[in-house]
């Protein structure tokens, strides 16, 4: 088979991963070497596919010739779909010609399981060995670890790797045995554990030896398939919050499902991708891990799903209005931070702003506050900076209408019925 | 200060315009506006010539208020700010004026324009960190870039150090620019035109392989045009690798794969 075809049908077989960062991790110029990844620390987006996602690595599968059978998945064992696997020379080439070229920040290399666990990643290893060793190249790798495989075989792709994922998959163990009866929950969070360790041990081995071998230094992420199963939101928040805190994963990812497969334990072939539902969990992502937020305060038994046509944030504005409106001129940064329409960077600019003198309704726009869902929940100097007290109800309907133009096509529809109801 | 209808020309220069600063203030007047090109006009117009002294004065003035004002001041005459040396003007007298706590009035009138304008250039330096394609010629990587604001000088230091080994040049069409690298130095020189050479066998290689990449990583079910250019506006598409189609031996040349989404 010719590289472009191979390219094109393992591109293809990697395309439903949704990380795609090269943030975390700094490495400096070595001489010798090829690239460095010191430009920033939130990464670097090199183009946006058709489907509005960053593209930031080369991110092929080493092969998608699948010795499982996982039924939401294309490559597996079962479906009649074109084979090939990479040669690591073919991998490296591809790897240092777009890098050069800047096309890329580095390589994201996942594969399908080949035969075993351990086999695979030993091709792995042996890829990104000569990728790192004989190509010298110092630019960002992420890579797969594939849940099964023994310890050792961790380790050394952890040593290669800047970060290391291992998917999820499913948001829960029912599911997993549903729909990918070969992979268990234990085999998943184990080696998460261990790169969760052995990230900590690399860390406190650099303050003693500087030279000390640096493990998943950009540690790890993982991602999870949203749609395809029956669990609430709140459930996926919560499983979320809990990766974080006890595996501290930097990243998790969610990818809205898409149908690829036709099973009769999945949903139907013609459903669409619940992209904003995506959407949703990921803006509730962002108030878990800069916010302040806690996921049982997001969501709760009453509530399990977030409202699709409103933020996170503004859903729980509007059920805590005793916490509103904030006094812009007095509140602390974790009470700006509350408010919809002020994100992190206008809190700060707020508290510098606010120094020389009180704020006024005119100076918040001028500081980046989004005034359309923030004019409900401020007050600058006691004055609120709509003229109108509302109710929730008030609130909610004003809120609706502003952000109805920034929403799909379907979720405008759904809306308009529900006005319709409401008025008849 | 009285107001007196005077028009300063500059050489250009981040120092020049210092100068138009040090001679406003021991002219005890404030120009109506500040050129560097002379066009004719009815008002006066005194030519301030450049003495390193007296921008090293103005600077030294700044650096007491604040290390933080002369490298914003300095981005900020990079962009293409409207009247970016009045703009700039204004804003030193007014922080004279009234010193250090002027800093933190972020939304205030002369502030709050130059502080935009230098999110917006940092915006398209990130931008083009990542968009920026080059050409393998001859060993030599070379790219060409389109940005409205003179990004050279700040992209420098980043492909410095990520093309270490390599001899690279960017080429500015905007601004007739050039960033030049090779041996670990670099300098940045006009350029009035350049014209790339065709590629050879293995970098259209390369192209066809980026390009092929680009369309297959794409999600179908999940296309969303107005995603794809809110985060990467269509102005940089012309540059970039995946957006060209490639050089036909024969055949008509198609332009409207831009429009393609």
């Amino acid at each position: 088979m010719e590289l472009l075809d191979k390219l094109t049908v393992l591109a293809d077989a990697a395309k439903y991963d949704a990380a795609c960062t090269s943030s975390g991790a700094r490495r400096g110029f070595r001489t010798g070497m090829i690239g460095c990844t010191s430009s920033s620390i939130v990464g670097c987006c090199h183009t946006f596919s058709a489907d509005g996602r960053c593209v930031t690595l080369l991110k092929v599968l080493m092969s998608n010739d699948c010795s499982y059978d996982c039924a939401y998945c294309v490559n597996r064992r079962g479906n009649d779909t074109p084979r090939a696997t990479f040669t690591p020379r073919e991998l490296c080439e591809l790897t240092i010609g777009f890098y050069r070229r800047n096309y890329i920040e580095g390589l994201f290399l996942s594969s399908a399981v080949l035969g075993s666990p351990d086999r695979t990643t030993e091709r792995m290893v042996a890829a990104l060995r000569m990728l790192r060793e004989e190509y010298r190249f110092n630019g960002y790798i992420h890579a797969k670890a594939i849940p099964g495989t023994s310890p050792e075989l961790v380790t050394a792709l952890g040593l290669l790797a800047d970060r290391l994922s291992v998917n999820i998959e499913l948001p829960s163990e029912a599911s997993l045995r549903r729909l990918a009866p070969n992979k268990t929950k234990a085999a998943i969070l184990a080696p998460m554990g261990q790169i969760r360790d052995q990230e900590t041990e690399s860390k406190a081995e650099l303050v003693k030896y500087r030279s000390a071998p640096r493990f998943a230094p950009a540690g790890q992420s993982t991602q999870l398939i949203v749609g395809a199963t029956g669990e609430s939101d709140r459930h996926i928040l919560r499983l979320t919050e809990s990766l974080y805190g006890r595996y501290r994963l930097r990243r998790v990812f969610y990818s809205a499902y898409v149908p690829v497969v036709e099973n009769t334990l999945l949903p139907a072939l013609d459903t669409k991708p619940p992209l904003l539902r995506e959407h949703r969990l990921y803006q509730a992502d962002w108030l878990l891990r800069f916010y302040g937020f806690r996921a049982s305060e997001l969501l709760d038994e009453e509530q399990p799903d977030f409202d699709p046509r409103l933020d996170p944030k503004c859903c729980w504005a509007l059920r805590h209005l005793e916490f509103f409106p904030v006094e812009v001129n007095r509140a602390d940064y974790e009470a700006l931070l509350r408010v919809p329409g002020v994100g992190v960077v206008t809190a700060k600019r707020i508290l510098v702003a606010r120094r020389t003198g009180p704020l006024h309704a005119d100076d918040l726009k001028k500081l980046g506050v989004v005034m359309k869902r923030a004019q409900y929940f401020l007050t600058c100097s006691g004055r609120l900076a709509t003229p109108l007290r509302l109710s929730r109800a008030g609130v909610l309907a004003s809120l609706l209408a502003a952000e109805r133009a920034a929403l799909p096509a379907e979720a405008q529809g759904e809306q308009l019925s529900l006005f319709e109801k409401a008025g008849s | 200060m009285q107001w007196r209808n005077i028009i300063y020309q500059y050489d250009g220069s981040f120092d020049g315009l210092l100068c138009c600063v040090f001679e406003s203030y021991t002219q005890k007047e404030r120009p109506t506006a500040i050129v560097c090109d002379e066009d004719a006009c009815l008002f006066e117009i005194r030519s301030v010539v450049t003495v390193p002294e007296h921008a090293a004065r103005v600077s030294r003035s700044l650096r007491k208020l604040s290390s933080d004002v002369l490298p914003l001041l300095r981005r900020v005459f990079l962009t293409h700010l409207p009247d970016k040396e009045m703009a700039i003007y204004r804003f030193i007298a007014k922080l004279y004026r009234e010193g250090t706590p002027y800093l933190s009035r972020l939304s205030d009138d002369a502030y709050q324009p130059l502080l935009r304008a230098a999110r917006q250039l940092a915006t398209e330096v990130e931008h083009l960190r990542g968009f920026l394609r080059f050409s393998i010629y001859d060993g030599v990587l070379g790219a060409e870039i389109e940005p409205k604001n003179r990004v050279l000088p700040l992209l420098r230091s980043h492909f410095c150090e990520r093309c270490r080994n390599e001899t690279f040049f960017i080429y500015d069409r905007t601004h007739r620019e050039a960033l030049l690298y090779s041996g670990g130095r670099s300098r940045i020189v006009p350029l009035d035109d350049f014209r790339p050479a065709p590629p050879d066998d293995e970098e259209s290689e390369y192209r066809k392989l980026w390009k092929r990449f680009y369309d297959t990583i794409a999600i179908r079910e999940r296309e969303n045009p107005r995603g794809r250019m809110s985060k990467m506006p269509k102005r940089y598409w012309s540059t970039m690798t995946e957006f060209q189609v490639p050089a036909e031996p024969v055949g008509k040349p198609k332009q409207e794969t831009l429009s393609g989404a």
